[in-house]
């Protein structure tokens, strides 16, 4: 008989030294992870990453080369798919063509010897959460991408698991869409507050929906936070980049000043908070968010961090906010984005500017990072 | 001018098409109408109507133990073939394995043999091992040459059968072969029946692979081959109509019903 989903060991997902090799490549390489139950918990990479593959091997549809999966006590590394205490609602959502959405829904429930009355139950109580009642006597191939979607989430959570894995859900919904299906699943998940784990390759969705991320690269986790932690403080450059934009100017440790270490770039100082950096030696990476950046024109009067000498290379109004490139006195460009909330005139191109911003909003790679990786 | 040119460019390929299927279907009107002659040793000539031959189709002396002996090997070929290349259509279609790309190749040779030489072999090969020809070694020789078509048919849709699907229900607390019996092999039907019944058509139909492996044992093609010499009865137009009309029936019921299903959506 397959494990009880409803009364085995509840707890955290953990992941031990997960490995998955093809030949010479490891697509996930020596992975540990701990999701806490309940958590909504995304793990964020570009494609290649290994992700899917670590979704895959926690779903029982992919064999790991070494290392362990436990959920809570129980060991499921070499459990057969149908006996994990999991469930998964795949990228095309790969919902039974030949049955009905009813049938659908009450598939798991039926293998798992349910009475006819309490699947019915089941089945009717899931489509009221999901608002589609409707539908119950419709095939798959009658109904919309979005709702097709809310039907494979239906299909995994009736069944109660310790564990819900979505493989990029909403990656073949269109971007407004998108945006309804993110806050809908997020409330879905407090509501029934079973553990997501969510496979995405979109930040913004990430952000959006999860408690936790970890940022996946190249079959390691590059860091693991929420996601405040991950904007505001990035300890690589590969998530500096992938999670928003980044600017990131070179420069060498000179001293430090109480909670700040003094790093000069280029001949300027600027300070940064000690605790938000991550610089092992004398060269540093200092990174400041473009929006982090206040412009104005040369002579006005600044305070906080400042970089003199910058040209504008390049200027798009956008609506909400004035977009400018900058050419630095050392040959790079930074990008800034200014609300168009003040007075000021918007600054033109070829314009002699100064850029400044607060100390607490910096950050510190070490200068052994490799500036443009995770670039989009 | 201009007006008839216009007129053909609209019309040219109703006028194909009515030649296209007047010339593939007048053979079959043929012996249609032929069903109803009033003849008696022949049915070469015209010579009035009668329904007798349709009221009495087994009418003919040896017809109908023919048609029953076609029956039982066009069935049970069909049994044994459609099962064996489903297996056969799963097993290439889903695992990589050793000999797999020479396995499709030789699938492809039972087609591509002429049906004289797979005859004349089969049969030397009966005699070379001492076995006498019966119903048995038709049915032998038929299930060898319906596999490759059930095969090739039976590929192609589990060729096009999301893997994901399988893998939904397994996550879905389907073991192998709940998997098998709610996923797989619902979708795969479709394909499967179509394959049983191209398998059932080839069989019921062949002449020259039987004529050489049925020993004395006739068929319904034998004996329409064998009365050539001395006149075809009329009853073998009935039969033959029949069949026509029963393929023509099924055909249009599954239209039918696929339209029905589709105009749901």
């Amino acid at each position: 008989m397959a494990v009880d989903a409803s009364t085995s060991a509840r707890g955290d997902l953990i992941l031990k030294n997960l490995t998955k090799s093809y030949g010479d490549f490891s697509a996930v390489d020596d992975l540990s992870l701990v999701v806490p139950k309940g958590s909504f918990f995304a793990l964020l990479g570009p494609s290649g990453c290994g992700k899917t593959t670590t979704l895959r091997m926690v779903a029982g549809l992919e064999e790991p080369t070494s290392g362990s999966i436990f959920v809570g006590e129980t060991d499921i590394t070499d459990m057969k798919p149908y006996r994990r205490p999991v469930n998964t609602v795949f990228q095309n959502y790969a919902l039974f063509p030949h049955l009905t959405i009813f049938e659908n829904i009450a598939f798991g429930l039926r293998r798992r010897g349910i009475t006819e009355a309490e699947v019915k139950t089941a089945v009717d109580k899931v489509l009221n959460l999901i608002e589609l009642p409707q539908l119950a006597t419709r095939k798959p191939n009658q109904l919309s991408g979005g709702q097709q979607q809310r039907i494979a989430v239906a299909r995994a959570i009736v069944n109660r698991p310790a564990l819900l894995l979505l493989d990029e859900p909403l990656g073949a919904l269109d971007l407004k869409l998108r945006r309804q299906m993110q806050i809908e699943l997020k409330w879905i998940q407090t509501e029934i507050g079973i553990t997501f784990v969510h496979v995405t390759h979109d930040q913004e969705e990430a952000m959006t929906m999860a408690d936790t991320i970890a940022v996946m690269n190249k079959g390691k986790i590059e860091q693991m936070g929420t996601p405040e932690e991950l904007y505001d403080s990035p300890k690589t450059a590969f998530v500096a980049n992938f999670l928003g934009q980044s600017n990131l100017i070179p420069g060498e440790v000179s001293g430090s000043d109480g909670d700040n270490l003094i790093v000069d770039l280029f001949g300027t100082k600027v300070a940064v908070p000690k605790a938000r950096s991550s610089a092992r030696g004398n060269s540093a990476l200092v990174g400041v968010r473009p929006e982090k950046f206040r412009i104005a024109a040369e002579g006005k009067s600044t305070h906080g961090n400042v970089l003199t000498g910058g040209v504008v290379s390049d200027v798009s109004y956008i609506g909400v906010s004035t977009q400018y490139q900058v050419e630095m006195p050392w040959g790079k460009e930074v990008m800034v984005f200014e609300q168009n909330d003040d007075e000021e005139e918007m600054l033109r191109k070829g314009a002699k500017v100064v850029l400044s911003w607060e100390p607490i909003f910096t950050f510190a790679l070490d200068g052994s990072e490799n500036v443009s990786a995770g670039s989009h | 001018m201009k007006n008839l040119t216009k007129w053909l460019s609209k019309n040219l390929i109703r006028i194909y098409a009515f030649f296209a299927f007047t010339y593939l279907f007048i053979p079959v009107l043929y012996t249609f109408v032929f069903s109803f002659n009033d003849s008696r040793k022949t049915n070469l000539i015209w010579k009035g109507f009668t329904l007798d031959k349709w009221k009495n189709p087994c009418g003919a002396p040896d017809i109908c133990s023919a048609l029953g002996n076609s029956f039982v090997i066009g069935f049970t070929a069909t049994a044994i073939s459609t099962v064996l290349g489903t297996l056969i259509a799963f097993a290439l279609g889903r695992y990589r394995f050793k000999g797999r790309s020479a396995t499709n190749l030789l699938i492809f040779l039972p087609m591509a043999t002429p049906e004289i030489v797979l005859g004349a072999s089969l049969l030397t090969m009966f005699v070379n091992l001492g076995i006498n020809t019966s119903i048995l070694t038709a049915i032998i020789a038929h299930v060898m040459f319906c596999i490759s078509f059930v095969v090739v048919t039976v590929k192609a849709r589990v060729a096009s059968l999301d893997p994901r699907l399988e893998q939904a229900a397994m996550d879905l607390y389907a073991n192998e072969w709940q998997t098998f019996r709610r996923v797989t092999l619902p979708l795969v039907a479709p394909g499967i029946a179509a394959a049983a019944l191209l398998a059932f058509s080839l069989s019921f139909d062949d002449f020259i692979i039987t004529n050489f492996t049925a020993g004395t044992v006739n068929t319904f093609p034998r004996f329409v081959y064998v009365s050539a010499g001395r006149g075809i009865p009329a009853q073998a137009n009935v039969i033959g109509s029949a069949m026509f009309f029963l393929a023509l029936f099924i055909v249009v019921a599954a239209q039918i019903v696929s339209s029905r299903r589709k105009a749901k959506i």
